[in-house]
């Protein structure tokens, strides 16, 4: 390569990667370092927003046992969320990957697809089929002799968890069928083939196998949960709160900014830590898988 | 491999009614000749799309976020296009740092974007403004505008560019002709994606977006906060329609498994 090629081979990147760049630093970096000092500033009901620099709002969140319930009630609904996900997603995308090839890109439509449908109208279906003590899933629960009396769901956790599993469903789904395509067929029929039984493939070959994957979809479906806000705002209604709901309470109702800030600043940084070790802990656990 | 016993059907049986229950019911009790929510037992009526008509805010809300989606998609693809060139082509330092920036808008919770714009935007004197909503849009759809077009770009055969060259086409022209024309299926397949993906933002829009500037998801948050009626399910049924139909484009021409998963080389 001559040294005009050279000199252009290391510029171009650059010349070419600047205006995204740019745009990220502009509008993506200095709001959300704003955020974060806005968060230290002071707020008062007739005097606004006061750029100083105090722990009020994040002695507040400490102290107030308000918050600690708040932000355990979010993590509790993300970690069920997840669970839920987990326990019914990997089985069915189990199942997805067994059937045969038509069969198989029509249920993975129909799967997935869901995942671009407007969350207004997935939790609105929800709200419908809950509805009320006398609703759809209650109906149909007590007529198979499931329950004995209506499970509340509206404005309650349950409903919040089951509404949010079906939206993070396809996110697992889709997780554990991509561990799923590394997979060799001809491991399980070598299993098959020394005598092992159905029970022993699935546990001893299948879920070590997936377990990353599994891994991988919780992590996602668990950040998401802590941070949704249309599901827990439909189903929750105006008092349960979450961490999301709470915020934007603050930011649109009671107008405290300062206050807001500091709820979504420590929402970001813990789901931050959260995720940024969990990774770390399944890739050294799982090294082998993905080397 | 074997096949799938009966309870392993039964379990699937179930699990796809579940998952198509909820979209199912909206699209049905839109169709309900009654006045108030019930599913459609005596025959179907039109009577809930037809009073959409008569609420001209949701009509509104409708424009704003088609043209909202249409237009941050396609700034988000001005920036994402030179980029992912950059990224699928060049190794140089900073790269995977460039790239992690580039799709953190995935990992960052959209109510805190939304929390962040809001702030930055009204001390920038632009808040509620349709200016800051696309803005802002363009931050959020602009990983999936990037993935696939990285994905089309790193999976480009590079000995056409190298005839092109040969033949002395250069800079423009070569881009023009020969590169976009070959990742055009990635680029476009981008665009429909984030489009989708700006039509259906409630979380972070529902900061910004002020009286005049509500989009749809926004416009239809706030009125089931007040109350829920038929008319709020006819709305979501049509709000399905339009992204299904975009879906079923999207899956027939780049494939959805490969959308979703957003690796270029998992082919079908």
């Amino acid at each position: 390569m001559s040294m005009a090629a050279e000199e252009r081979s290391v510029r171009a990147p650059w010349a070419l990667t600047a205006p995204a760049l740019i745009l990220f630093v502009g509008v993506l970096l200095i709001p959300l370092a704003m955020t974060v000092m806005l968060s230290f500033h002071d707020w008062g009901q007739y005097k606004g927003i006061e750029p100083v620099f105090i722990l009020k709002n994040w002695h507040e969140i400490a102290t107030d046992p308000y918050y600690a319930e708040m932000f355990w009630r979010t993590f509790r609904i993300a970690i069920l969320t997840t669970l839920l996900t987990a326990l019914l997603g990997a089985p069915e995308a189990y199942i997805l990957n067994r059937m045969s090839g038509r069969w198989k890109s029509f249920f993975l439509l129909v799967i997935l697809g869901p995942l671009l449908i407007s969350v207004v109208a997935r939790t609105l279906g929800w709200a419908l089929l809950f509805g009320g003590n006398n609703g759809l899933v209650n109906k149909l629960l007590m007529s198979l002799g499931a329950i004995r009396s209506p499970i509340p769901f509206m404005f309650t956790e349950t409903g919040m968890v089951v509404a949010l599993a079906h939206v993070m469903m396809p996110f697992m789904v889709l997780s554990v069928w991509a561990a799923l395509q590394r997979l060799d067929p001809q491991i399980e029929n070598a299993a098959m083939s020394l005598g092992a039984g159905p029970v022993t493939i699935i546990r001893r070959i299948i879920m070590p196998q997936i377990m990353p994957g599994v891994l991988s979809g919780a992590i996602i479906v668990f950040s998401l949960s802590a941070s949704a806000f249309a599901t827990p705002a439909i189903i929750g209604g105006r008092r349960l709160k979450v961490a999301a709901t709470l915020a934007y309470d603050e930011f649109l109702n009671t107008l405290n900014w300062p206050l807001g800030a500091a709820v979504a600043t420590l929402l970001l940084v813990a789901l931050v830590l959260i995720v940024v070790g969990s990774n770390a802990l399944i890739e050294r656990r799982y090294a082998e898988v993905f080397r | 491999m074997r096949r799938n016993g009966p309870l392993a059907l039964i379990f699937h049986t179930i699990f796809v009614v579940v998952m198509v229950a909820p979209i199912l019911v909206v699209c049905l009790v839109a169709f309900t000749p009654e006045g108030f929510l019930s599913l459609p037992t005596n025959g179907f009526s039109l009577r809930w799309f037809r009073t959409i008509a008569n609420y001209p805010e949701f009509i509104h809300a409708f424009w704003v976020s088609l043209g909202l989606g249409a237009l941050s998609s396609f700034v988000a693809l001005l920036f994402a296009v030179p980029a992912a060139l950059a990224i699928a082509r060049y190794r140089f330092r900073g790269r995977d740092a460039l790239a992690a920036l580039f799709l953190s808008p995935l990992m960052i919770p959209h109510v805190v974007l939304g929390i962040a714009f809001l702030r930055f935007f009204t001390s920038a004197g632009l808040g509620g403004s349709f200016a800051a909503l696309i803005i802002a849009h363009v931050i959020i759809v602009f990983p999936f505008a990037l993935r696939l077009t990285l994905a089309a770009a790193t999976g480009m055969d590079r000995t056409v560019e190298m005839a092109a060259v040969s033949l002395g086409a250069g800079g423009w022209t070569l881009f023009r002709r020969v590169s976009l024309p070959l990742i055009l299926p990635g680029v476009i397949s981008g665009w429909a994606l984030a489009f989708i993906q700006s039509f259906d933002d409630l979380t972070m829009t529902v900061f910004l977006a002020a009286p005049g500037t509500e989009t749809l998801p926004v416009r239809m948050f706030l009125y089931i906060q007040d109350n829920i009626d038929p008319l709020v399910t006819s709305v979501s049924a049509c709000v399905i329609a339009v992204t299904m139909t975009a879906l079923i484009l999207l899956d027939r021409f780049y494939g959805l498994d490969r959308v979703l998963a957003g690796k270029g080389d998992t082919g079908r």
